[in-house]
């Protein structure tokens, strides 16, 4: 029990990132909420436009899983991506939500 | 001892690395000269069928395709994505928007589009017949960067050299064959390739491109189940063996987010995307890979001790919950009757599933286990050499390798299953040996080039060639030692001790590189160069003698070495389109619906896409019937004309005669008054004097027999080789308005019905005969 407040410690330690990657953890608790909204409101009023639900729901995961991607490969801890140069990281992370944008405004119906 | 070699060494060494930037260059032209040879070799082997016999298009489903096509290009986009066909399925028509994979249709429809705007006057046949060996030649490139990406260029180049020729593949991909596989495994191996792409770089750009290509994939064919089930097992395999990296992360979730949601966009696919059992692999290893990726990052952040703590905690919470979600998600599961798979997915799991529950599919030839000739037919030498590079797939093991080695687990496992997936075992198979021939060849020549006396040469070339030949671990610098001392040369062995002191030391494994004696390596290459043209040899007289028939026309070779053509089909479907009204409706086997509404433009009522069993039920049973129930039948569903195909005459086996037990298979499976064992006399199926009455009563005989004695005054049937049973009889409810001229096709028409009735009164005629017949028979006749 004794290793919460431990762990709280350490989190405060190693808060000081860089200033990107910490907005990324609140972009991401964002969008988490956000997905919890749909799924609540889906498990009131039900489901019927399926394709629309699903368009919602799949577009929060895909954007905090791409947003997750990105703060891998931008994180400079990180030793894989020593030689990809952010902006490049950016520009792919740009790509790929903007196809899945486009695929979500075409699945919304 | 190292300062004079040094100085000499100096200048050899920046000419050694000018001519090695020379020779790579050159080596980059070679192999993109090597590659359009590929390229032309793959495209042209499957032009066998177009210059033996005509640009036709081949058997049964890419009619369908090919009519598909014609509409897409006369109509356009939208109209064919909003097309109802009542052409066929009479009456109840199909949605062909909905229930078709467009991706086929949508590229020649597209590449038709393209070359008319050209001004190119190529007619949509041509385009429709050409795509598939244009597609081959795709598939060849993208099997090369494949392999490129895991093994290195000489492996890649192999591969899609056997690719390009490999019998199975060009067995569904011959010029006319036009059908969902010829793009298909383009796409498939494409995006692999951007997996793997992906996961060794670990670039989102390549993540997206992949989700695009497995998009392409979903719209052209059915297998991309494959796809979606094989990658999460790799992403399982490579958790599970410690190698999970932040790049599988990257090359993992964006694609199944993106995927499904690209898949869900295709009409054929739609809601099953996330509602099939066949997808919830995938949303199981995103969870997976989810929770692994968290455990990963809080690792990084505590240390050791309070890590286990916070293990134990998690897992002990976790596992409840874990139990508690997968119990729900195995009862929701079960509670659906197939339990959420599909028919033909759950025949790949469990074989004999088709054969007990659903004839249909368990009729189709293609659906049948393959014998084991067969594999040597369409693999050949690839089926020795597959398991070489399995083994060399594990020195070293990496993230790619063991993605091709799962593959070739899987698809060897399901090509066991049915012979049509046999065409997804090809490309592994080919991968996995050009893998393994690359190596060979590697080792080989290496071991001649050390061991030819004075051809060692600049050492440190030769040194850096061995680095660059095992292109697997770039970081890696392997060291060379000559471990056989079967040719001490001494002036080589004091070469090799100055290329280990003047290598760079620190290298994570040291490989000791193998060298053989030199006669065995001369002889050895020249073994495998002629187990290359074994192969080819092979694969040409695949292509030319085996893969090239269109079954639309036969052809067979006369005593005095004449060409015989049978075009029998064709002069069916023209009479039927020349000398019908354009709504009559033709009933025949669901073989050959495709054709018919193809060529002959008529409605069908069943064809080959067999998604209504029911209807398929009727259509047996009104065969397998006597002639008035038949009529009756038929008559129900408006039907004006019937044609049965027959072999007796010529010896061709394909006929309905063959395929009749299949009809009161099916039939007998909706409507239980059709029985099997009444057909068979003593559990044989037979046709000639012994035949059981039913048989030589049902319609399916009395269509193909019908004046059958009038060709040899005997009625010696030439398929079953035996005398016909029923000789001399006449048909009483149907006329017989058409006969090909090798009596191939049958094409009768119902006669209308009757304005009175002869004799006693019909009211007291029927409730006698109902009477009589309650008595005899168990089970009620429905068409009474």
């Amino acid at each position: 029990i004794s290793f919460i407040p431990y762990l709280f410690k350490r989190f405060q330690n190693f808060l000081p990132f860089p200033g990107r990657i910490e907005r990324f953890t609140f972009y991401l608790l964002d969008y988490n909420l956000c997905f919890d909204k749909q799924v609540v409101y889906m498990a009131v009023v039900g489901s019927f436009p399926f394709n629309s639900f699903l368009s919602g729901v799949l577009s929060c995961i895909g954007t905090a899983v791409l947003a997750v991607c990105l703060r891998i490969q931008v994180n400079k801890d990180n030793k894989e991506f020593k030689d990809v140069a952010p902006e490049r990281a950016f520009a792919d992370f740009i790509l790929c939500n903007l196809v899945l944008h486009l695929v979500i405004m075409n699945f919304l119906g | 001892m190292a300062s004079p070699e040094s100085a000499v060494n100096g200048p050899t060494m920046t000419a050694g690395a000018a001519s090695k930037s020379l020779r790579n260059a050159f080596g980059g032209v070679i192999a993109f000269i090597i590659l359009v040879l590929i390229g032309v070799l793959a495209f042209s082997i499957r032009l066998f069928s177009v210059i033996k016999y005509e640009s036709v298009i081949h058997e049964f489903d890419p009619y369908f395709n090919y009519r598909v096509t014609q509409f897409l290009s006369k109509n356009g986009i939208y109209d064919f994505w909003n097309w109802f066909d009542d052409r066929t399925w009479y009456p109840l028509g199909r949605v062909i928007g909905g229930t078709v994979y467009p991706g086929l249709t949508l590229t020649a429809g597209t590449i038709w589009k393209v070359v008319n705007s050209l001004n190119i006057p190529l007619s949509v046949e041509t385009v429709c017949v050409f795509t598939a060996p244009i597609f081959s030649a795709f598939a060849s490139w993208a099997a090369y960067l494949l392999t490129k990406e895991v093994k290195g260029p000489g492996a890649g180049l192999t591969a899609a050299a056997l690719l390009a020729m490999v019998p199975s593949y060009i067995s569904r991909s011959v010029a006319g064959s036009y059908d969902n596989e010829a793009v298909a495994i383009f796409a498939l191996v494409f995006t692999f390739y951007l997996y793997i792409k992906t996961l060794n770089t670990g670039s989102l750009f390549y993540a997206t491109l992949n989700a695009l290509a497995y998009f392409y994939m979903v719209c052209s064919w059915g297998g991309y189940t494959f796809i979606i089930n094989l990658i999460p097992m790799h992403v399982l395999l490579c958790i599970v063996t410690g190698r999970y990296s932040s790049r599988l992360y990257i090359a993992y979730a964006p694609l199944v987010v993106l995927g499904t949601l690209l898949a869900s966009l295709v009409p054929v696919v739609g809601f099953n995307a996330v509602l099939t059992s066949e997808h919830f692999a995938s949303f199981l290893v995103f969870i997976i890979i989810h929770v692994v990726a968290l455990a990963y990052y809080i690792k990084g952040i505590l240390s050791p001790k309070m890590f286990k703590v916070a293990v134990t905690l998690v897992v002990s919470v976790g596992l409840a919950v874990c139990c508690a979600v997968i119990a729900i998600l195995i009862a929701v599961v079960a509670s659906s009757p197939t339990k959420g798979w599909s028919g033909r997915s759950l025949t790949l799991l469990d074989p004999t599933y088709a054969s007990k529950y659903i004839p249909i599919i368990a009729s189709v030839s293609e659906h049948q286990p393959p014998t084991w000739p067969s594999y040597f037919m369409d693999i050949n030498v690839l089926a020795f050499l597959v398991p070489a590079g399995i083994i060399a797939c594990f020195m070293p093991l990496t993230d790619s390798s063991s993605f091709v080695i799962l593959y070739i687990v899987t698809s060897v496992y399901f090509s066991g299953v049915m012979v049509r997936l046999m065409l997804v075992l090809a490309p592994a198979a080919c991968i996995l040996s050009g893998i393994a021939l690359s190596e060979a060849f590697n080792v080989l020549t290496r071991s001649i080039k050390f061991q030819l006396p004075g051809i060692a040469g600049n050492p440190s070339i030769a040194s850096e060639e061995n680095g660059s030949s095992t292109v697997v671990a770039p970081n890696d610098i392997p060291k060379t030692e000559e471990a056989a001392k079967e040719k001490p040369a001494k002036k080589n062995r004091k070469k090799e001790k100055e290329n280990v002191e003047k290598k760079p030391t620190p290298s994570k494994t040291e490989k000791r590189l193998l060298v053989l004696p030199l006669e065995a390596s001369v002889i050895a290459v020249l073994l495998l160069v002629l187990l290359g043209a074994f192969y080819v040899v092979h694969c040409v007289w695949a292509a030319a003698e085996a893969y090239s028939a269109p079954s639309i026309v036969l052809t067979s070779h006369s005593n005095d070495g004449g060409l015989h053509v049978f075009d029998d089909f064709r002069e069916a479907y023209s009479w039927l389109s020349h000398n019908t009204d354009v709504d009559d409706k033709v009933a025949s086997w669901w073989d050959y619906g495709y054709q018919t509404t193809a060529m002959a433009n008529r409605t069908v009522l069943v064809d080959n896409n067999t998604w209504n069993n029911t209807h398929i039920a009727t259509v047996g049973t009104a065969m397998s019937s006597p002639e008035k129930q038949a009529w009756e039948i038929f008559h129900s569903l408006d039907v004006k004309y019937v044609l049965v195909v027959f072999g007796g005459v010529v010896g061709y086996p394909s006929d309905d005669i063959n395929k009749f037990l299949w009809m009161v298979r099916i039939g007998g499976g909706v409507f239980p008054h059709i029985k099997e064992p009444d057909y068979l006399r003593d559990g044989q199926y037979r046709i000639d004097a012994q035949a059981t009455p039913t048989m030589l009563n049902c319609l399916m005989y009395k269509l193909s027999y019908f004046r059958f004695v009038e060709t040899d005054g005997k009625g010696f049937d030439r398929v079953r080789r035996t005398e016909i049973g029923k000789k001399h009889f006449k048909l009483t409810h149907f006329e017989e308005v058409f006969t090909t001229h090798h009596w191939m096709v049958r094409i009768y028409k119902l006669k209308p019905q009757r304005n009175r009735i002869r004799g006693k009164t019909k009211k007291s005629k029927s409730s006698r005969s109902v009477s009589s017949k309650r008595d005899v028979r168990g089970k009620r006749n429905p068409w009474h």
